[in-house]
């Protein structure tokens, strides 16, 4: 993982990693919040889809993943990227869709990934990641690896197909993988209660023979605690896991959608819960200076984020040519695939 | 040694799978069965259930486990029982899978070979005859390959398996028993993206892949015979990407081009091969580029009907004639 480090009040090697969760969730926030500002103004185009309010989350459940552990976020899910030590600047780039992304301009948004980090880049088409963690963690089963697959979805994805048939087929083989549902109420604009007639979509790992654990998604502690036994369990082969994060999007679901299809007061209540601010309560608590420390990391995500910004503009457009590039491994005699100009 | 065409494509997947463990074969009742028709026999005996893996029914798994796997370094083989039920894996293959490469800035790959029994002939009806390659032929990232001959089933498979980018397999069904030939023992491969010139000729081309091959060549021999009329026959072997240069060399040649195949004619392979052949080599023609193929309809399953629907050797002989007049 890139450096986190932050000034710790005492000694302690759990401090430590808590104020590095902490950092964490902190970077992912304003990486979101300059991501929707550089979206406003035009200099990141497209569809933006902002996770801001789902950091305790992505933190809770990366945090235990190894090295040679794969993942795959959800559209949602920039923190996971940068957790797994893809540098910002290199992010804002693809955001960007600039030479210097992941992806070198050929898509948007995070739909490239690192495979160097573990990170496979997901599709629009919501769910399709499951089968394909699925496939990571029979490769790790028959090569007897000690890692795990964790795939990410949204409850809106999982009234699709594909998630049916990567939990049962994950069930039937044990295979070592974590499925985490970000319960964010919402496909889109459609709620919940339109989407299904259960309240828990944990409530459905029961039918593929594994366990499913219900947690808030914003309160990085309940995530963690639910998050660290259950990967354990799953990379020393206890089979799969369903976690189901109960949380809430900030902003619409892309940066297009005012979301007018929600109250405010549910938005209120939601932001009352806030991962960030409820994890500072913890860390009060604990006799840490916040206000010190908060001061501090802010200083320090400006600066990460100032420079990847800085990178992501200086880096250049892709050349016109580079379309035709990257789309076979090995390019074929005769292969007819376009024309140069 | 003389092997079916069946044989020749299990014996690519002991010697691949022998060859690299890497390789491993999932899909429905491929293991314990051996496939619905015995194409993966013998492989759970000789390799084991880790690397011979019976799937549910779940096409879209199967081909999304298939590309994760893949993107760890494996080379899986997963097979579609019948090619039909491809449709039901389609968002894996041309979304996922076929995207991959791409969306990841040219560093990542998938070693992946979706393989499937398709074609027509044996009274499957609508849901067991289909030939779904048109679907795919326009995708970039995906390759795409059609067998007509034991020899060809054998080599192309072995390079669909050595290779590093997603590979769709047709295998046609009718010629799993009923095609039979002698060819070298152990290793050899056919390359991907090389049409094959099945039969010289002078006067007229045929152009064409998979179950119609072997009608075109039997087709070609009664004319030539007959009429005196030289034919020449071309395998495409691979559909995407399409052998250009074979196409346009064959065309050039004779002037006159019969394009055959068993699926639909609209927005069939046989569209392309035509509007290529128009652009590149239109100067050389000395008639109307020609099309035989399945009518637009689905694969009827009553025997006047499906026999009425689909290329066959006398309709290939009477299209020849009609070309070879002008």
């Amino acid at each position: 993982m890139a450096d986190a480090t932050v000034v710790a009040s005492e000694p302690g090697a759990q401090v430590e990693y808590e104020l590095q969760l902490y950092y964490w969730m902190k970077l992912i926030r304003g990486f979101e919040e300059r991501v929707s500002r550089l979206h406003r103004q035009n200099k990141i185009l497209g569809g933006v889809y902002s996770g801001a309010g789902q950091e305790g989350l992505i933190a809770g459940i990366c945090a235990p993943l190894q090295q040679g552990d794969v993942v795959l976020p959800l559209h949602r899910d920039l923190g996971v990227f940068l957790m797994r030590g893809v540098d910002p600047g290199v992010l804002m780039a693809q955001l960007m869709g600039k030479e210097g992304g992941l992806s070198r301009g050929k898509d948007s948004f995070l739909h490239g990934g690192d495979l160097s980090r573990g990170v496979f880049g997901s599709t629009s088409m919501l769910g399709s990641s499951l089968p394909v963690a699925v496939g990571a963690a029979l490769k790790f089963q028959i090569k007897k690896e000690k890692n795990i697959a964790v795939a990410f979805f949204g409850e809106g994805a999982a009234s699709r197909g594909d998630v049916h048939e990567a939990m049962n087929f994950a069930g039937v083989r044990k295979l070592p993988v974590v499925f985490v549902c970000e319960n964010n109420r919402y496909a889109y604009s459609t709620p919940l209660e339109k989407q299904m007639a259960i309240d828990d979509v944990a409530d459905r790992a029961a039918a593929y023979g594994f366990k499913g654990y219900v947690c808030s998604g914003n309160d990085l502690l309940a995530v963690l605690d639910v998050a660290e036994p259950v990967l354990a369990r799953t990379r020393e082969g206890g089979g799969p896991a369903l976690i189901e994060c109960k949380t809430y999007r900030y902003h619409g679901h892309s940066e297009h959608d005012p979301a007018l299809y929600r109250s405010k007061e549910e938005l209120l209540k939601w932001e009352s819960r806030d991962p960030i601010q409820r994890f500072e309560f913890y860390l009060e608590k604990k006799g840490q200076d916040v206000k010190r420390l908060r001061e501090q990391i802010d200083e320090k995500v400006r600066a990460i984020l100032q420079q990847a910004v800085e990178f992501a503009e200086n880096s250049p457009w892709p050349e016109v040519n580079s379309v035709l590039d990257d789309l076979y491994a090995t390019p074929t005699p005769g292969m007819l695939n376009g024309r140069r100009s | 040694m003389e092997v079916t065409y069946l044989k020749a494509i299990n014996e690519a997947l002991h010697e691949e799978m022998g060859r690299d463990e890497n390789v491993f074969v999932m899909g429905e009742d491929v293991a314990e069965l051996g496939g619905a028709f015995k194409v993966t026999e013998g492989l759970l005996d000789a390799f084991g259930p880790d690397r011979v893996i019976d799937t549910p029914i779940s096409e879209s798994l199967i081909v999304g486990a298939g590309i994760g796997a893949a993107m760890l370094g494996m080379r899986p083989v997963v097979e579609m029982q019948f090619a039909d039920f491809i449709s039901c894996a389609f968002d894996q293959i041309v979304n996922m899978a076929a995207t991959l490469r791409f969306r990841h800035g040219g560093r990542a790959c998938c070693p992946l070979v979706i393989r499937g029994p398709s074609g027509a002939g044996i009274h499957g009806a609508i849901f067991h005859s289909q030939n779904p390659e048109a679907w795919f032929t326009r995708v970039p990232g995906l390759k795409v390959v059609a067998p007509a001959t034991p020899y060809d089933a054998k080599g192309l498979l072995k390079s669909a398996i050595r290779d590093d980018d997603p590979v769709l397999y047709f295998e046609h069904k009718r010629l799993y028993r009923s095609l039979k030939e002698d060819i070298p023992e152990g290793d050899f491969t056919v390359p991907i993206g090389v049409a094959e010139v099945r039969h010289e000729g002078r006067d007229l081309s045929i152009i064409t892949y998979g179950g119609t091959v072997g009608q075109s060549l039997d087709a070609a021999r009664i004319v030539e015979k007959a009429d005196g009329v030289s034919i020449e026959v071309v395998d495409l072997r691979t559909l995407l990407p399409l052998d250009r240069e074979a196409i346009l060399a064959t065309a050039k040649k004779t002037g006159k081009v019969l394009i055959v195949h068993e699926d639909r004619l609209t927005g069939g392979i046989g569209g392309e091969v035509a509007a290529l052949i128009a652009e590149h080599a239109f100067e050389y023609l000395d008639g109307p580029i020609m099309r035989l193929a399945m009518w637009d309809t689905h694969n009827a399953f009553s025997p006047p009907l499906e026999e009425a629907i689909l290329p066959n050797t006398n309709k290939i002989v009477e299209a020849i004639k009609r070309l070879a007049s002008y």
